[in-house]
């Protein structure tokens, strides 16, 4: 009798632990809104969450400005929740994001870099819709350039609404060191050591890196990448049409290692805008970053600054781009559709661009809302051939980036040129790409 | 996790109807009730949050899981073979290793001489004590950041000799990208390879320099931690043995080595598990200090796992990553572990 209470009571303390557990549990689902699919376009109602890593400054203010927007392109009574995840250019933010939509809770909408960190996390693991039909019905197929829908676009269909674009290879100088030492900007590789020959005579580190984090040394492979093997080498890598073995790609990873014998000796203690005050002070005289730096020297009021694209890649745009897609199981897909059209708009692209200090990804935006810098890029933009951005996402899976950027990373320091092809080479052949 | 669901089983019970209970408790004592209805919410919660995760992972890591959609297709251990032959896993073991050892070994040496010293009766001991104690409340990320700039080349240390009128020194700390090891085809190397131990010269069984930064803020932040412990483990020492050393003739320095020092033994061991165990998974000092460093040189297995599982979305991968250092950690805590219960169970 007594054996038997105590197992009675236990199994009952058991099944009041499951019973706390599973209410615990059941509190986080949330029930799918009523309005998911009831309703026409014409009267959008619920909540729609936009989900982002704008959380400061023009970022922060250019996405207000498209919330703003919303309500006069998307009548109705639609309540935008701004959900965001500060930090880190938004490696926090994809976490969280990863967990919601493998919770099957999935944001309204949400920001993610163009290109296949979007189509080889999302699309390709069917996550994502395909949303050609409010491109054919908007226009857009004749407003964005074609290289851009290219990248955007898996399997002929396009896969999400690019609402910036910066440019990675930007070579960004300080004009008084260049003008005191008699140089002119140099557009070659060869002009390049030349210029950085004179200046490391004088005592001045001829260019600044800060490599903290490992996308600036990436970056940094990519636009040499670039300038010595042509748009179409370099797109060919991408796709397996250029052979990471060959004797051109040797030829360019000997002038990544060249260069980096011009970088500062801290390199991997300072983050890109550390670099970039160097420049500004005048002890480094160039940098190759992406056009963020311009809202950095900006901010830091430096009026100096001179701008061409980086050694080797005059006429060729390295492009990336915060862009908006529409997720499967979207808890409000029509009201999620009317945010892509505001963020896909003239009218959104120029009010976010200016304040977020990218241009359109448009190339119909009205210029003289630009400065002189991104006015250039804008002229560029239209007429460049036009690549994407292997550090930022775009041009290369998630686990193919991270093996190149392991293989950089051990580069920049032991500059052991075969090693470094042929761990590119194995990590192209990791991601599938070459056999 | 386990006082919130122990309350929510005491809720439980008041909720049964009052006979029934009374029933219950007329069959039982109710230390007995007590003890099953608040340790089974905290047996559970530990079984599914804590193991069941740890078998989940498992699982993971032998599948093929390399995409955000999860593929548990089996794939045995092929994931842990590309693991070990992968060279920033390599040099992620050495990092490891090299951090263990020197970091360990340091806060042990510190945190003893700390507290032989404070053991000598003096006045103000508690101030001492907390001041020696503050940095444990610290956080490893505030702790991380703290050190970056204290020993970033530009400024920081290398500042101060300047500012103090010495030469100015230009040391790189942990932008100093130097591995010390053994030159294939140096004379050592050729003693190795006489040995059998050729394989030793090679930069995977080096000493990474950029480390030494990462463990002098980690033996900043924990060496006073340890001086507790061993003022802690003096105390407990009876003064009559050492009086009746003294008695004997002997001097301070042999009272430490012969009477303090092996009845420390259990404090030394508990020391070393706990700093072992936090050095083998650390991951917040190097992700707010230096992260990966020059070529790896302070990278560690959790800053890989972490971006594997969470940038490149290589979950099977990561899985295994973290596999690996739970069994790592497991060879040190576990004989410590049976060694302790075995303890208890003697006394």
């Amino acid at each position: 009798m007594l054996a038997k209470s105590r197992v009675y009571l236990l199994v009952l303390a058991m099944a009041a632990a499951v019973l706390v557990l599973a209410v615990g549990c059941g509190d986080g689902e949330e029930e799918p809104s009523p309005t998911a699919t009831a309703g026409t376009p014409s009267a959008l109602t619920g909540k729609l969450e936009i989900f982002s890593w704008w959380t400061t400054g023009g970022e922060a203010a250019g996405l207000q400005k498209l919330f703003d927007l919303y309500p006069s392109a998307c009548p109705g009574d639609v309540e935008i929740v701004n959900a965001t995840v500060a930090g880190g250019g938004g490696a926090a933010a994809r976490q969280v994001l990863t967990t919601r939509m493998l919770g099957g809770d999935p944001p309204g909408s949400f920001q993610v870099h163009m290109g296949h960190e979007l189509t080889d996390t999302w699309v390709t693991t069917n996550y994502m819709e395909p949303i050609d039909a409010l491109f054919q019905q908007e226009g857009w197929n004749s407003v964005f350039p074609q290289g851009i829908l290219d990248i955007i676009s898996y399997q002929g269909k396009p896969y999400s609404v690019p609402v910036n674009i910066h440019r990675a290879n930007v070579l960004w100088y300080n004009k008084k060191v260049f003008t005191d030492n008699n140089l002119q900007p140099p557009a070659t590789f060869d002009e390049f050591f030349t210029v950085a020959d004179a200046l490391k005579a004088k005592g001045i580190t001829p260019l600044a890196l800060g490599d903290v984090e490992s996308f600036a040394s990436v970056q940094l492979l990519e636009t040499v990448l670039l300038g010595s093997l042509g748009a179409d080498g370099y797109n060919g890598l991408w796709t397996g049409t250029t052979d990471w073995n060959g004797a051109d790609v040797t030829a360019a990873l000997d002038t990544f290692k060249k260069l980096l014998g011009y970088v500062n000796s801290d390199h991997s203690s300072l983050s890109w805008d550390q670099a970039n005050d160097l420049v500004i002070s005048g002890e480094a005289a160039m940098t190759i970053m992406g056009d963020w730096l311009h809202g950095d020297n900006k901010a830091k009021n430096f009026q100096d600054s001179g701008w061409a694209p980086s050694p080797g890649t005059t006429g060729m745009y390295d492009a990336l781009s915060d862009t908006f897609g529409l997720p499967k199981d979207d808890p409000n897909p029509d009201a999620a559709k009317c945010w892509l059209k505001v963020a896909g708009s003239k009218a959104g692209q120029e009010a976010f661009n200016p304040l977020k200090g990218s241009i359109c990804a448009r190339t119909d935006c009205d210029r003289s809302l630009f400065d002189e810098y991104l006015q250039s890029a804008m002229d560029d933009w239209a007429q460049d051939a036009i690549v994407p951005s292997l550090a930022h996402g775009a041009a290369a899976s998630p686990s193919w980036l991270a093996d190149i950027s392991d293989a950089v990373t051990a580069f920049v320091t032991d500059q052991d040129v075969g090693g470094l092809q042929s761990r590119l080479v194995d990590a192209c052949k990791a991601a599938t790409v070459c056999s | 996790m386990t006082a919130s669901g122990a309350a929510n089983g005491v809720d439980e019970r008041r909720r049964l109807p009052r006979s029934r209970l009374r029933h219950l408790l007329r069959t039982i004592t109710g230390d007995q009730a007590a003890a099953v209805v608040l340790i089974v919410p905290s047996v559970l919660a530990v079984g599914v949050f804590v193991y069941g995760f740890i078998g989940w992972s498992a699982l993971v890591s032998v599948s093929k899981w390399n995409t955000v959609r999860p593929d548990y297709t089996y794939v045995g251990l092929d994931n842990f073979r590309t693991l070990f032959d992968n060279f920033r896993f390599q040099i992620d073991i050495r990092n490891t290793i090299f951090f263990t050892a020197v970091f360990v070994g340091a806060c042990l040496v510190i945190g003893f001489g700390l507290a032989a010293l404070l053991d000598r009766q003096i006045k103000g001991e508690g101030i001492f004590r907390s001041i020696y104690l503050f940095p444990m409340a610290v956080s490893f990320i505030v702790t991380g950041v703290v050190w970056r700039w204290l020993l970033a080349p530009r400024a920081g240390v290398n500042l101060l000799t300047e500012k103090a009128g010495f030469s100015p020194i230009h040391y790189g700390w942990y932008t100093d990208p130097t591995i010390h090891y053994v030159h294939a085809g140096s004379r050592f190397a050729d003693v190795l390879h006489w040995a059998g131990l050729g394989f030793l010269a090679d930069p995977n069984y080096g000493i990474p320099m950029a480390m030494i930064s990462v463990v002098i803020a980690a033996t900043w932040q924990m060496s006073g931690f340890v001086m507790v412990m061993y003022l802690a483990g003096l105390r407990a020492i009876p003064e009559e043995l050492r009086e009746a050393a003294r008695v004997d003739g002997a001097s301070e320095v042999q009272i430490l080595r012969r009477i303090s020092l092996p009845l420390l033994r259990p404090v030394t061991l508990s020391a070393m598990i706990i700093l072992g165990h936090q050095s083998l998974k650390i991951f917040d000092l190097v992700i707010s200090m230096t992260r990966r460093g020059p070529g790896f040189a302070t990278d560690v297995p959790a800053l890989f796992m972490y971006e594997t599982t969470f940038q490149a979305n290589n979950f099977s991968r990561g899985a295994a990553i973290s596999i690996v250092m739970l069994v790592a950690v497991s060879i040190l805590v576990v004989p410590y572990l049976a060694w302790s219960l075995r303890r208890e169970a003697r006394l």
